[in-house]
C-alpha cells in the first residue's frame, strides 16, 4: 500500500495547451487516482462541507413539512385555485426532470460521440439526473388530491376490478419517470463498477472495504470484464438518448395533448428535450465548479472544460430563443385569436415583467458566451449558468400561469397568487438535492478514475 | 499443468509488448488485468464478441410486447370503457408506455448478461492472492499466463516475462 502514491502531486498548473484537459505536464495513474480518491478515503469532510450539510438538512425539514402540512391539509394551502390548476408542483417537476434528463443527455451524448473530456464531467452528471428525476417524481404525486392513491396508475389485480387509464398523461407520467430513474441508476452504477473496485482496494478501513467490495461484485478488472463493461456502457449510451428525447417529449406532451391556447403545439415535445438540455447543462456547470472547487479537482477539471460546455449551452441558447420566436410566428400566422390574444398577455400581462427576465436570462445573457474570454472565465459561466435555471424555472411557470389564466373563456380569467407552502416546496428540494449530493461526493468517487487513467495514457501524461 | 503465472508491468504499453511476445512463441496467454480498458487486448487474446446486446434487444422487445398487450387486454377487452368515442384499441397513445419500459427491460436485460457473461458477482477469485493484485485496478498492469508443456518450457516462460519488462513475476495466487 504505502508503494502507492497517497499524495496528489499533480500540481494545478496553469493549463497546458498541450493536454487541455489534464493541467499538469505529468500525472501519473496512481496520483489521478489518489487525486479523486483520497479525499473520501483518508481525509475528513471538513467545515466547509459540514456547514453545507448543515443548512441543506434544514432544507430538507423544510421540505419534510411542507409535504407534511400538504397531506393533512390539502392542496387548498398551495395558491392553485379553479382557473389556474396548475402551480409551482408541476412547473418544479418539469423543471427537475429536465435537469435530470439534461445529466443523462451530456453522459450519453458525449460518449457516444467519443468526447474525451467527459471523463471529468460524466459522474456528477449522472448522478445529478438520479437525484433530480427522483425530486421531479415526488411532484405528480403531491400534485394529486388524493396522494394516498397513486398506486392506482399501476396495473395491479384490484378487489375493485379496475385498469388504469392508458391514455391519461398521468399515466405516462408514471411509467416514464419510474423507467427513466431505474435506468439512470443502472447507467450510473455500471459506469461505476471499476471505480468501486479501486475503492475498494485503496480502503484502509474493514468496513470500506466490505462496503465498497460488496458493490464492486467482485470486479477484477480483466480484459474479459473491461470488454463486455465498454459494450454494455456504449449500447446503455445509446439507448439513453432516446429514452431521455422520449421522456422529455411525454412532458411535453402533458401539456400538447391538452386543448389549451399556448399548450396545443406540436413544437412542445423537442421544444422541452432542448429546453432540458439547456438547464441540464447549465446545471453540470453549476456543479463542476463546486466539486471542482469543494474537492480541489483544479488539476484534471480545467477552464477548457468550462469552455466546451458553455459552447454547447450557447447552442441550445440559440435553439431555445428560436423555439419561443416560433411560437410567437405561429400564434400570429395561424390566426387564432386565443393564441393572439395569449401571446400579447406574454408580453403585456400581469406576468410580463417575469416573462422579459425570462427571455433576458434564456435568450439575451446566454449570447455573452460569443466570446472566448467569457467563456474561460469560470465564475462568468456559474454566473450565466445560474440564470438560465432561474430563466428556465420561470419558463416553466409561465407556461403554466398564462395560458391556465388566459383561457378561451374570458369569465374563467383569474391569476395565481404563492403561499408561503408554494415557496416552502419550490426552494425546500432544492436543499434536498444539495443534501444528496454532498453525501454522494463522501461516498462515491465524484469523477470516474478509469476514465481519468485512460485520458492520461490518451494525452501522454502518464 | 502448472500454475499459472501473473507477471506485473508497470504501464499499458509494456504489457501489450509482452503480451505480443509470448503469443508469438507459443505460450498461451490466459487473460490480463488493467486498471482500465484496453482496446489493443482484443486482438492479442482473441477474444470472442459477447452476446450482451442480442440479450438487450429481446429483453426489450418481449417488455414492450407485453406492455402494448396488457394496454390492448385491459382497453379493448377487459375494461372496455368508451372516452369521448376514442377508438378501443387507441394504439398511437398506447405506443409511449412500451416505449418507456421496453427501454428499462433492455438495460436490465444488458445488466443481467453483462454479469453471466463476466461471471460476477464473483467477491472471492484466486487472482485476488496474488501479492500486489491491488494495484491493478490502480496503477499497474497485471497479465495472466500459462505455459502447457515441460518444465523446461516453464523456466523460459518465467524469463520471457522477465525480459519483457515485468517488475515481477509470481504464481497465481501467491
Amino acid at each position: 500500500m504505502s508503494a502507492i502514491a497517497s499524495a496528489p502531486a499533480i500540481a494545478s498548473a496553469p493549463t497546458n495547451p498541450a493536454h487541455p484537459w489534464i493541467a499538469a505536464e505529468h500525472a501519473s495513474y496512481g496520483e489521478v487516482t489518489a487525486l479523486v480518491a483520497d479525499p473520501i478515503l483518508l481525509r475528513t469532510a471538513g467545515r466547509r462541507w459540514w456547514i453545507a450539510f448543515g443548512v441543506s438538512g434544514l432544507f430538507v425539514v423544510v421540505t419534510l413539512v411542507a409535504i407534511y402540512v400538504l397531506f393533512t391539509e390539502g392542496i387548498g394551502v398551495w395558491g392553485v385555485n379553479s382557473t389556474v390548476v396548475w402551480g409551482y408542483a408541476i412547473a418544479s417537476y418539469v423543471w427537475w426532470i429536465a435537469i435530470g434528463s439534461g445529466g443523462t443527455l451530456i453522459s450519453a451524448m458525449l460518449l457516444i460521440t467519443r468526447q474525451r473530456w467527459r471523463a471529468s464531467v460524466n459522474r456528477f452528471a449522472e448522478t445529478m439526473t438520479v437525484f433530480a428525476v427522483s425530486i421531479s417524481g415526488l411532484f405528480p404525486i403531491l400534485h394529486l388530491g388524493r396522494p394516498q392513491y397513486f398506486y392506482w396508475l399501476a396495473p395491479y389485480p384490484n378487489t375493485m376490478l379496475l385498469w388504469p387509464q392508458w391514455r391519461s398523461a398521468l399515466v405516462w407520467d408514471f411509467w416514464a419517470i419510474l423507467s427513466y430513474l431505474l435506468f439512470s441508476i443502472l447507467f450510473l452504477y455500471v459506469g461505476l463498477l471499476p471505480d468501486l473496485a479501486t475503492m475498494r482496494d485503496r480502503a484502509t478501513t474493514a468496513f470500506g472495504q466490505a462496503f465498497y467490495g460488496a458493490f464492486a461484485l467482485g470486479w477484477r478488472g480483466s480484459a474479459h470484464h473491461w470488454r463486455c463493461y465498454e459494450t454494455l456502457q456504449i449500447t446503455l449510451a445509446a439507448l439513453a438518448v432516446p429514452l431521455v428525447v422520449s421522456v422529455h417529449s411525454i412532458v411535453g406532451l402533458d401539456f400538447a395533448a391538452s386543448l389549451m391556447p399556448g399548450w396545443q403545439e406540436t413544437i412542445f415535445p423537442p421544444y422541452f428535450v432542448v429546453g432540458a438540455l439547456f438547464s441540464g447543462f447549465a446545471s453540470v456547470i453549476i456543479l463542476t465548479a463546486l466539486v471542482r472547487w469543494g474537492l480541489r479537482l483544479e488539476a484534471i477539471i480545467t477552464v477548457h472544460h468550462f469552455d466546451a460546455m458553455a459552447k454547447i449551452l450557447l447552442l441550445a441558447s440559440i435553439v431555445m430563443t428560436c423555439s419561443y420566436a416560433t411560437e410567437w410566428f405561429m400564434a400570429w400566422y395561424a390566426g387564432a385569436p386565443a393564441d393572439r390574444s395569449l401571446v400579447t398577455f406574454l408580453f403585456t400581462g400581469s406576468s410580463a415583467p417575469l416573462y422579459r427576465t425570462q427571455l433576458l436570462f434564456n435568450c439575451v445573457l446566454p449570447q455573452m458566451l460569443w466570446f472566448a474570454v467569457v467563456r474561460r472565465n469560470v465564475s462568468f459561466v456559474v454566473l450565466i449558468a445560474i440564470g438560465i435555471n432561474i430563466g428556465m424555472w420561470l419558463e416553466r411557470i409561465l407556461i403554466i400561469w398564462n395560458t391556465l389564466s388566459h383561457g378561451y373563456a374570458v369569465s374563467l380569467w383569474r391569476l395565481f397568487y404563492p403561499t408561503l407552502w408554494d415557496w416552502a416546496l419550490l426552494f425546500g428540494p432544492v436543499g434536498l438535492f444539495v443534501f444528496f449530493f454532498l453525501c454522494f461526493v463522501r461516498l462515491i468517487p465524484a469523477v470516474p478514475m478509469n476514465e481519468l487513467r485512460k485520458l492520461c495514457r490518451e494525452e501522454h501524461v502518464a | 499443468m502448472t500454475k499459472p503465472l501473473v507477471a506485473e508491468f508497470r504501464d499499458a504499453e509494456s504489457l501489450l509488448g509482452a503480451a505480443v511476445r509470448l503469443k508469438r512463441e507459443g505460450h498461451q496467454l490466459l487473460d490480463a488485468f488493467t486498471p482500465f480498458r484496453l482496446p489493443e487486448l482484443d486482438g492479442i487474446l482473441a477474444a470472442k464478441p459477447s452476446r450482451i446486446r442480442h440479450s438487450m434487444l429481446v429483453g426489450g422487445l418481449a417488455m414492450a410486447a407485453f406492455a402494448y398487450l396488457l394496454q390492448w387486454y385491459s382497453s379493448a377487452i377487459d375494461y372496455a370503457l368508451n372516452t369521448g368515442g376514442r377508438p378501443l384499441n387507441s394504439w398511437p397513445v398506447f405506443l409511449l408506455v412500451p416505449f418507456e419500459v421496453g427501454m428499462l427491460a433492455a438495460a436490465l436485460s444488458g445488466f443481467a448478461a453483462f454479469l453471466w457473461n463476466c461471471r460476477l458477482p464473483c467477491l472471492h477469485h484466486p487472482a485476488f492472492d496474488t501479492a500486489q493484485f491491488e494495484r491493478a485496478s490502480q496503477d499497474r498492469f497485471f497479465l495472466l499466463a500459462v505455459q502447457t508443456g515441460e518444465e523446461e518450457r516453464s523456466a523460459s516462460l518465467r524469463e520471457l516475462l522477465m525480459h519483457s519488462g515485468a517488475l515481477a513475476v509470481r504464481e497465481q495466487g501467491s
